[in-house]
């Protein structure tokens, strides 16, 4: 039993950055699953590339989605998913952007790229250039902000209720009742291992640390 | 505004009149029988004829990859159960496998068979639905009763199991929640021996049946090439003739160790995926078998008391595991930096996880690849020139469920 292990995927991707030359920045193997990081504006060559030739052949790409890092320079990542049926292997193809730098669109390479994309636009607003139908795709008409940002908030800004009054469903601020709850479970209590010179690290500090010092 | 003063010939004015009122959009759901949930599918005609369809989803949005990010590893879990909930344990089996890798663990041998168990009971309760209702939408009504009595008897196996008849969290990082009960193998030994008689049942109605063949036969084509170029997967690639089965290419749990064969169409049409969904449901009837004769005795949990509870019992004298009981439903576990793209073969395709952790307790990215996203966007594709009615056995062919779609 166990994962499922490739030995091609090293010489795979030396050929991949060989053939792609600057526009890979870098790739590694982490657990079995090869991923490139790639240069923006070449994303469209790259994924050419990787379904074209003949010992790639990643025919089919699978899916297409954002992630958010905002202490980064450019907080989001975009992050493709291939898999070759041909040679029963997967790539993860990665580049970066921000709000407004605009990411070549994959439709022209795979058709499948559509929905994914305008799900990466509405969920993180990541704007994709010569999209043919770049609207939103899983929100409300008339939704407004990109809710899978990491300082979108998990309650939302709006919510709907039916007005009797009205006769129509309307929008209203989001009220809570009680204050939304987000508890840190994250334990201090851990084994503290040890440095480089292998003497024990010193603890943490721990809340309530600094009334011990002011007494 | 002044009309402006018609200068051309009036036949040419009645000509252009016409051309204009021509084209029509009709509203096709969301709330339609046949549109499997809450699909809005905008469909520009000429006449019959399709011209245009905009399928409009999010109306089920329930931001569950948001939620997820505010989850405990373990909490995530039953989210899974919510997306396609009809064959909602080999959703979570996608995301216990990607917890798994990340944690660098593997689940005993005993839980990896009984997750292949019930992954092929959700594949049946799934083809069972799917054929059935796909049968109701082209005019057929008796498969789905007869179908849906076998379904109840199948979601009581889930029950047994779990406690739920749909929302099991069942199979959890590191193994499955518990044992099965005494006298279940023994149940689905029964259902085994039983079950193909009504999918015998079912084809007499169906294979040959000259209107499910006239609503069927050469609508919806997908040639090999455009399934690969859209991202389809399971049945509605192999409808297509490419035999790629993830089970079978890349295998997961115990699949190595068990016999079953990959059913392939030839057409790609409607009618080829309901044969491949048909024959699916034998050849998981095969694994369950297998699974029932060779699983071995022992844990269904890993041994590893930072990542699963320990035993009710074992709570009640050891210190040691009441504490690591109280920590993993407080605090839970922390996975180690990494990302993962982990998929199953779900009834309906590919499902995968895109797992983004970043050393804490929770998920930082949890992104959900539903196979049915990627059929539904190619309606437009799918129905481009076919007749209003085929949109719907279209549809029923695609196997979509918008819990899944729309997350």
């Amino acid at each position: 039993m166990g994962v499922w292990v490739d030995e091609g995927l090293k010489p795979l991707a030396e050929r991949i950055a060989g053939a792609l030359g600057v526009d890979v920045i870098a790739w590694e193997i982490v657990k079995g699953e090869l991923a490139l990081d790639v240069r923006r504006d070449a994303i469209v060559r790259v994924l050419t590339y990787l379904r074209d030739d003949e010992a790639c052949k990643f025919g089919a790409l699978m899916d297409v989605c954002g992630v958010d890092w905002p202490e980064r320079a450019e907080r989001f990542e975009v992050v493709y998913n291939l898999l070759s049926m041909r040679h029963n292997r997967r790539i993860r193809v990665k580049l970066s952007t921000d709000e407004n730098a605009p990411v070549p669109s994959a439709v022209g390479v795979f058709p499948s790229a559509g929905w994914f994309e305008r799900e990466t636009w509405d969920m993180y607003g990541v704007f994709f250039a010569d999209h043919p139908d770049l609207r939103r795709l899983l929100t409300d008409y008339g939704f407004e902000g990109h809710p899978l940002r990491k300082d979108f908030p998990l309650t939302g800004h709006v919510e709907v209720r039916y007005d009797a009054e009205q006769r129509r469903v309307i929008y209203e601020r989001v009220k809570l009742t009680q204050d939304f709850r987000s508890f840190d479970f994250l334990s201090p209590w851990e084994g503290l291992g040890l440095n480089q010179l292998g003497e024990p690290k010193a603890p943490p500090p721990l809340p309530g640390d600094e009334k011990a010092k002011g007494a | 505004m002044a009309e402006p003063i018609a200068t051309a010939a009036p036949a040419a004015d009645e000509a252009a009149a016409q051309v204009k009122i021509k084209n029509y959009s009709l509203n096709f759901g969301p709330q339609h029988p046949a549109a499997h949930g809450v699909l809005r599918l905008v469909l520009e005609m000429d006449g019959e004829v399709i011209e245009r369809a905009d399928p409009h989803i999010g109306l089920l949005h329930r931001g569950t990859e948001k939620l997820i990010e505010y989850k405990t590893y373990l909490q995530a879990v039953p989210y899974f159960d919510r997306l396609d909930y009809v064959s909602p344990m080999n959703q979570e089996h996608a995301f216990a496998l990607a917890t798994e890798k990340l944690l660098g663990i593997e689940a005993p041998p005993r839980a990896q068979y009984i997750r292949v168990l019930y992954a092929e009971i959700g594949r049946i309760l799934n083809h069972i639905l799917n054929v059935t209702t796909f049968a109701l939408d082209v005019g057929a009504m008796t498969p789905l009763l007869w179908g849906f009595e076998e379904r109840e008897t199948l979601m009581e196996f889930y029950e047994r199991v779990s406690g739920a008849r749909l929302h099991a969290a069942y199979f959890r990082p590191g193994g499955v929640s518990q044992d099965l009960p005494a006298g279940l193998a023994d149940d689905m030994m029964k259902f085994v021996e039983h079950f193909p008689k009504i999918l015998d049942d079912i084809e007499t109605l169906l294979t040959e049946n000259r209107i499910f063949k006239q609503r069927t036969v050469d609508i919806g084509v997908v040639s090999k090439a455009d399934a690969l170029a859209w991202g389809f997967s399971g049945p509605m690639v192999r409808g297509s003739g490419i035999p790629w089965d993830l089970r079978k290419s890349q295998p997961y749990d115990a699949y190595e160790h068990l016999e079953f064969d990959v059913p392939v169409g030839k057409n790609g049409d409607c009618y080829d995926r309901y044969l491949v969904r048909m024959e699916e449901m034998r050849q998981s009837l095969r694994i369950m078998k297998q699974c029932l004769e060779k699983m071995p005795a022992g844990p269904v949990k890993g041994p590893d008391r930072k990542v699963t509870p320990p035993k009710r019992g074992e709570m009640k004298s050891s210190m040691e595991a009441l504490i690591h009981h109280f920590k993993l439903y407080t605090e839970g576990y922390k996975v180690p930096a990494g990302e993962t793209y982990t998929a199953v073969e779900a009834p309906k395709g590919e499902f995968a996880v895109y797992l983004v952790a970043d050393g804490t307790n929770k998920p930082y990215r949890c992104k959900i690849r539903a196979p049915g996203f990627a059929f539904l966007q190619a309606m437009d594709f799918l129905s481009k020139g076919h007749m209003l009615a085929d949109v719907v056995a279209i549809i029923g062919s695609l196997d979509i469920v918008f819990g899944e779609i729309d997350r």
